[in-house]
Order: structure tokens, then sequence, then C-alpha cells
């Protein structure tokens, strides 16, 4: 290819005449250009973004009359299994066995407290409900399902969960013992709306 | 390479459009009479074999897309009615299925010279920069693609995966969890999730073509490399490309196709898990989780690394790092061929790639989980303490005057010696 | 034979090779994921058997076929659904083959519902050729209460979905013994040794006799797992004939055009032997 001359024209068009009033307007456009491009590109990526009907769906009800202690439940919220155990007087006395120095997650992880609370038992479930755990089941390493809802499951060495992507450990308060998950199983929001019925959202 | 242009149109349509578009004159000068070194071997043909698998997976991707239902509910149903009711949709599922896994042990060779001859090393910098993006291009879609079969292991590899990046939750609290909502499009994998990934996997093949154009443009520019390392230094150095290598590649293609036909005509399931074809559960974990076999040696590296979030940047470190490969290498000489200590090292480095990849497919416990370490150790220090040091501590061995005299043997302008002649075509 | 062609030649003899090496132990392996070894000792052995599907020139064996759908009918389809098939595909080429008459009169045995009509109501008429086969079960809710809290797994695919797929399919339906000593499965469970964990929810229902052959196969569980061992792989793999077929047109393509290749290949370069590069 033959060599071209990029050297500037000296045409008296863009002769150097008030630089610094004009170099303000160049500035100035450049700068509506990357506003305008930048607001253009915002809807692009938050439409990504969980929609409308995603965040409405955002309550399930449920009854614990028929649980019995020892029995397990799962239901469904926004997507994702909430895990119900009605823990037994033993698995209880275990929990608050444990000094919350002890844990690995020393925070509650309980929606419905403050974001400091200890990981104590009590902090775990509601007031006057202690027996049942209401969790997300959801394994906080990377997003599995732990086992030990059906009654045949390795429940690990805590008696509570036990994960079986990468071996991750939680014991009867849903708090995570061993393994790589880094926080404790998450609890939902939620409320007894009577003795036995429960609103998760 | 620049080189005179030898085209002349002969019609006068061709001369006319010559002088407005000359496209005819790009691909006589680019692909037919580019000078291209003499002694290239058959690890050289990788190029074009990847060329062509990145159309057959255009060409496959594009005809499934037409069958192909991206829900929850009708995405495993649609893939089985492409095997079994779509006419030929067997074969172009599985060619598309199995392509993916050609494509990689394809990529994975052509890096690997890539790293033999020194390929990566001045001029050729930006074009070593190139490949390792095409790289990451591939990983991105074949992730998304595997998804998209939305069977229990498609499912539970998007879960795991887009939950790597909630660790960065112990980097800025709540960013990692935002960030992966706005991944999923929801609070769990689900059907925007799906539909997001079918549209990303169609998009990204073609900017993987794109990058493809600027990787052979930034070939062209230097030319190709050779298994001596050493430049070239004049026309007796170089053949034209057609026909010499347009048939050596040919030839070497058809071999691969033929390893292609065996795994697709006869055990298109081989390199596939058996979970994939059980539908997607979101309340059951498989007890295995396992990527395709392309990914376990990344797997293995993010497995060894006991904290999450060290894990995830160990995992994007291992394919990283390879950008830096071209500042890392202090060698004088390019190819490995004359590097009599670095030979070593390279070939435990091959070794530590396949281990790597064995110790994936593993469960991460006891032996398995400390030979984890210990290769993932080595790969990262083959890149960061080998290649720098041994590269200045090394005493190259004497290079060849020239590529003809490396193929010729030294001092024989125009040599009858046909003995040495045929020493040419030695592989490696 | 000179260094440079004996390296050429055993590159294209070695691909060959490779080919047919390949081909030839991954026949095992062919269609459903191979047969894994056994880890340790408490992982079940599943046994390699011997099936006419196997290897690249592999089909199915029409009249197996027919006694499995036999099988699958008279007792699997009882709590097992099986929604990617049709009553048409059992008279298509490439498997059981059932003649056109046949297949009509195995759709009309099933009592499926249609609807709605013009008066918006459901209603029930005899099956067609056309329909899925009937699901035992309106939802898994009702497959749940119905078994225990068991969910009976769709069969479309198994073949595919199981490690060692047919071999695992006859091991799991002959593999039901007595526990061993200080092995209590669960109530509601049952003691197979071919199942992971050993504990399995679905109870033996084969015993000799309970499904009639009238092509004078021997009735016995072996012969009925064989058998809908066979057909489940058809299932899950209706194509795997027309796939060995076309496979076997391509390799002999693929191969003539390697050998015309390689000769075209070392015609070219042929002009090079001996000479200095020619001037492009």
């Amino acid at each position: 290819m033959a060599d071209t001359d990029h050297s500037p024209a000296q045409s008296p068009l863009l002769a150097e005449d008030e630089p610094t009033r004009r170099d303000v307007i160049l500035v100035a456009a450049a700068g509506f250009a990357a506003v305008g491009a930048a607001a253009a590109l915002w809807p692009l990526l938050d439409q990504m973004n969980p929609d409308q009907s995603a965040l409405s769906v955002a309550t399930t009800e449920l009854d614990l009359a028929d649980v019995d202690p020892g029995q397990a439940i799962t239901v469904m919220w926004r997507g994702k299994p909430i895990f119900v155990r009605h823990r037994t007087d033993e698995e209880i006395a275990a929990a608050k066995a444990v000094p919350v120095d002890d844990l690995p997650d020393a925070l509650a992880r309980n929606a419905n407290l403050p974001d400091d609370a200890p990981a104590t038992d009590e902090n775990r479930t509601t007031k006057g409900h202690e027996g049942f755990l209401i969790m997300i089941g959801i394994c906080t390493h990377l997003g599995c399902i732990p086992k030990g809802q059906a009654p045949g499951d390795n429940k690990g060495d805590y008696d509570g969960w036990f994960c079986p992507c990468h071996g991750s450990q939680y014991d009867t308060a849903g708090r995570i013992r061993k393994g790589p998950a880094p926080q404790n199983l998450a609890i939902p929001p939620y409320a007894y709306t009577s003795d036995t019925k429960v609103k998760i959202g | 390479m620049a080189h005179a242009s030898s085209y002349q149109p002969t019609s006068s349509f061709g001369q006319w459009l010559d002088a407005r578009l000359p496209v005819g004159r790009v691909m006589h000068d680019q692909f037919m009479t580019f000078p291209t070194p003499r002694n290239l071997n058959y690890w050289w043909t990788f190029g074009g074999i990847l060329t062509f698998m990145l159309a057959v997976q255009i060409a496959t991707g594009v005809v499934l897309a037409m069958h192909y239902v991206p829900t929850p509910e009708g995405a495993f149903d649609s893939v089985e009615t492409i095997m079994r009711d779509v006419n030929w949709g067997w074969l172009l599922r599985y060619s598309h299925a199995v392509g993916g896994s050609m494509f990689f042990l394809a990529a994975y060779i052509h890096t690997f010279r890539g790293l033999y001859y020194g390929s990566y090393k001045a001029p050729r910098e930006v074009l070593w920069i190139l490949g390792v993006l095409i790289l990451l291009l591939m990983i991105a879609t074949a992730f998304m693609g595997y998804s998209l079969v939305w069977g229990q292991m498609s499912f539970w590899a998007v879960t795991v995966i887009t939950n790597l990046f909630s660790s960065l939750d112990a980097v800025i609290p709540g960013l990692g969890t935002k960030l992966v909502q706005w991944i999923w499009g929801g609070f769990a994998v689900g059907a925007p999730t799906l539909n997001r990934l079918f549209s990303l996997h169609y998009l990204f093949p073609f900017l993987i073509a794109g990058v493809v154009v600027l990787h052979i443009w930034a070939l062209h520019v230097p030319g190709n490399n050779n298994p001596t390392g050493i430049d070239v230094k004049g026309p007796r150095d170089t053949v034209p490309f057609h026909p010499y290598y347009t048939i050596k590649d040919g030839f070497a293609l058809l071999m691969f196709v033929l390893l292609f036909a065996v795994l697709l005509f006869y055990a298109p399931n081989l390199l596939g898990h058996s979970d994939n074809y059980i539908p997607a559960n979101p309340l059951q974990t498989p007890p295995h989780i396992v990527p395709e076999w392309y990914f376990l040696p990344f797997y293995a590296v993010l497995r060894a690394i006991p904290n999450k979030l060290m894990g995830v940047i160990a995992l994007i470190s291992s394919i990283a790092i390879l950008f830096f490969v071209p500042w890392l290498d202090t060698s004088k000489v390019r190819s490995t061929r004359y590097r009599p200590i670095y030979k070593w090292f390279f070939w435990v480095f091959v070794v530590t790639a396949i281990v790597l990849g064995y110790l994936g497919s593993q469960p991460p416990e006891g032996w398995y989980l400390i030979f984890g370490r210990i290769f993932t150790a080595y790969y990262f220090l083959f890149f960061l303490v080998v290649m720098p040091v041994v590269g200045l501590l090394e005493k190259p061995a004497k290079l060849p005057g020239s590529i003809t005299e490396s193929v010729l043997g030294p001092d024989e302008p125009l040599p009858l010696s046909v003995p040495k002649a045929r020493q040419r075509e030695q592989v490696l | 034979m000179t260094l440079r062609r004996s390296a050429l030649a055993g590159l294209a003899i070695a691909a060959l090779l490779v080919a047919i090496g390949a081909t030839a132990t991954l026949h095992a392996a062919d269609e459903a994921p191979a047969t894994p070894p056994a880890h340790n000792h408490d992982e079940p052995v599943i046994e390699s058997q011997s099936w006419s599907f196997n290897g690249p020139f592999g089909t199915f064996d029409r009249a197996q076929l027919q006694r499995g759908y036999r099988v699958y009918h008279d007792v699997c389809s009882t709590c097992h659904s099986m929604r990617l098939l049709s009553y048409r595909n059992l008279g298509e080429t490439g498997g059981p083959e059932f003649p056109k008459d046949a297949v009509e009169a195995l759709a009309a045995q099933a009592e499926m519902t249609d609807g709605p009509n013009d008066k918006g109501e459901m209603f029930k008429r005899p099956g067609r050729p056309s329909d899925r086969f009937r699901q035992p079960f309106p939802n898994p809710e009702t497959a749940r209460v119905a078994n225990n809290g068991a969910l009976p797994p769709d069969l479309s695919v198994m073949a595919k979905a199981r490690e060692g797929g047919p071999d695992y399919i006859h091991a799991l339906l002959t593999g039901y013994r007595d526990p061993p000593a200080g092995f209590k499965p669960a109530p509601g469970m049952h003691y197979n040794k071919a199942f992971p964990g050993h504990q399995i929810a679905m109870p033996p229902l084969l015993s000799d006799g309970v499904v009639t052959y009238t092509d004078g196969t021997k009735p016995t569980v072996d012969n009925y797992a064989r058998d809908v061992a066979a057909y489940l792989m058809w299932t899950a793999e209706p194509k795997l004939e027309e796939r060995h077929k076309l496979g076997l047109r391509v390799m002999v393509f693929l191969i003539a055009f390697a050998v015309i290749m390689y000769l075209a290949k070392r015609a070219v370069w042929a002009r090079m032997h001996g000479h200095a590069a020619p001037t492009a």
C-alpha cells in the first residue's frame, strides 16, 4: 500500500482560532455523547434484573399442624425450596449446647432479626415455636440442595443437613459446622399468622 | 507477511470489482500465494481444523435453533423431539454435541503447539492474545450451550457456576448476590435464566467468528512461526500457501473428521454424562456434579483452593495467565526444540494439565485433593517461575542458519541429497 | 522407504488404526454411558451383558423389542410413564416394527382422555397411533400418593440416564435379594444389590411367568429383564440403527477420501523434493 500523508491539511477552517471556546464546545459535545450512550445502555443492562412478576410472587403460606416432631417438609417460595423441620427435644438441646463462639459463622442470618444477631438457637427460630426450624434449603456454598429432609437421607455428622456437592455439614439449627460453605442456612422473612399457620415472605 | 500482489483478474467483471472492492485480491494474496514457511509440520494444521469446527458448530447450531424451545417446560422435550421426530435431527444434535468436544480438543492442541514453538513471542503477541480471547469466548459459549439441554447436569452446572459470582459478597457485601440475581433474572435459576442463556449462546459464536478474522489478520502481518522458531530470511524459506498447505491441511482435516465421525456414529454419548438425560429438578442435586471433560482441569483448580473467593480467583487466573505468556517467557529463542532444560518443564506441564483433568472428575477428598493442590501449584509455577527463570538461565542449543538449512542441511545451495531433504516432514 | 515417507504413511496408518481401534473398543460403551468400574466394595457391580445392538454394526432384535414392550405394558406401565413415546413409534423402522394393524390394536387398548368437546366436556376414547403412551398418573403428586411417597421415574430415556444403561437395568431387575445379615431396609424399601445404596422403593414385580410370551421364549425373570432392558434402549435411542447404517457409509467414504487426499498431498509436495522452494 502506498504511503499516505496523514499530516493535517492547513485549511483556514481548522486554524487554531479561539482555542479555549472551541475546546469547551468539543468537550461538551463529547460529554453529551458519553452521557447519552451510558443512559441508552442502562435499560439494556437493567432488563436482566428480576422482573415485576418475579418480585410479586413473594409469599407462601403453610400449615404446620400435620408436621409431627421428627418430620420435615419442603415447600417452594420464590422458586427456592424452604426446609421446615419439626425438631425433637434432643435436636433442640443439641443445638442449644453449642457455644456461639465455636461456630464458623456466628451470625443468625435470620431475615426477621437485625443483621448482627448472634447465631444462637433462639435466634434461628421464633419465640414460642422453637420446635419449628424454617430455612431456605440452599447451601450457602454454591447453591446445591442439601440432603436431610427425607427419612433415609445422609444428615451429616451433626444430624442436620449434608450437602452432596462439596460436603458442607449443617447442624440441627441449620448452622454451618464443617465444609466449604461460608454461612448458616438463611432464614427467610416469615411470620406466624396463627398458632400453626405461617406466612413466608 | 507483506508480499507483492500477483493478482491479475482476467475477466472484465473481475477487473471492475477489483477497482471497487478488492475481495478477490485479498483472498488471492492471503490464501493462495501467501508465503508460508516450507517446514510447517502437522501440528500446524489445527488452525484450519478449528475454522472448520467453528463452521460446523454454527451451521448445526442455527438449524437446531429452529426446533429448540428455550423454556424450562419445553427445553428437554424439544431436544428429544429433535432426536426422535425432526428429519436428521439425531445427526444434527449429536454433531453439535460431539462437535463441541472436538472443537475443544483441536483448540487445546493448537494452544499447546503455540506454547511449544514459542508462537506467542514477538512479533506475535497480539496474535496470541486474540487466541486466548477466542478460548475464553469458546468456554463461555460451551457452558451456555450445555445448559440448554436443561437436564440435571445442565441445571446444576448453571447453579453452581453462576453462584461462583456470589463469592464477591466477601469483597463488598451484597454485590455478589445482586450480580447473581441479575444474571438469573430472578431469585433462582429459572425460566428467565434459560432464555437469556439461549440468546447469548446464539450470539457468542458470531463474536468468535469476528475475533477469528482478527486472529488471522494478526497472523498474516508477521506470517507463520515455524518449528525452528527462526524468522523467514528469503523466498527460499517459503512456499505459496496454495497448493502446499491447502492440501496438507485438507489431509489433516480428514484425519480429524474421521475421529469425529467415529465418536459421532458409534459413541455419541461417551463424552457426555448420563445425569443429563434426567430432566432438570430444582429440588434435587445430583450426588456428583462434574463439568464436561474440557473444563475438568479448571474445575480441579477451583476445588484445590479451600476458600470460595480464592478458588474463583484461581480459576479465572488459570486462564487469564495465558494473556501474559508473551512477557513471562524471557527466552531468546522461540522453539522449545532448541531449549534443552525448558523442554522438560514443558512436558511436565502437559502431564499436569492432563492429570488436573483427571482429578477434576474425582471427588475432592483425600489424595485427590492433595494431588489437586500439588498440580495446581505446578500449573501456576510453570508460568510464573519456570518461564521467566529458565529463559534467563538456559543456554539454548545451536540454531540452524535458516529454515531452508534446517530442511535441506547446511551448505547445500541446490541440494541433490535426497535423504536429508526427506527429513523435512518429520512430525516435531 | 525413506524416512519422510514412512513418517507420513505411519501417520496415516496410525490415524486409521485409531479410528478402527476406537470403533472396536468403544462398542461396549456404545450407546449408553460406559458401565462404571466398581470404586469400592459398597458400590454395586454391574455385569456387562451381550446385546444385539452393541458394536458398530449392531441392530435391535425385533422379537426381543416386541417382548420387551409386552413386559413394559403388562408390568412397568402400571406405575412408570413413557411420555416421549407415541404408539406410532411401535411400528416405525428400526424399532419393534409391529405391523400397522397391531399398532392400531395396541393403541386402542388404552383409554385416553380427550376434549373438551363442543359441550365443553372432557371425554374418553380409545387411543390412536398418533397418541402419546397413556400415563399411569395424571400428575407427579398422584403418583407419589399411590407409591408410598416415591415417584416412579419416566422411562423414555432411562437407558441413557443411568450409568451402565441396559446392563444396569437388567442388573437392577434381577438384583432383588434378601437383605444380608445386619442390613435393615427402611420401612417400604426393598433390598437390591444393583441399586446405589441397596434400598429401592420399587418392589420386585417380576417373577417367572407373570408375562405371557407367545414366541417360545422362556418366561423367566432373567429374560423379562433382558427384553425390557433392550426395549428401553430402543425407546432411549430410537435412531440407533439408522445411525449405525449411516455411520458405515460415512466411514467408507471418509477413508477412501483420506487415501486419495494422502496421495494428492504427496503428489503436490513431490514438486518440492530435492529442490529449493519455488518462487511463487
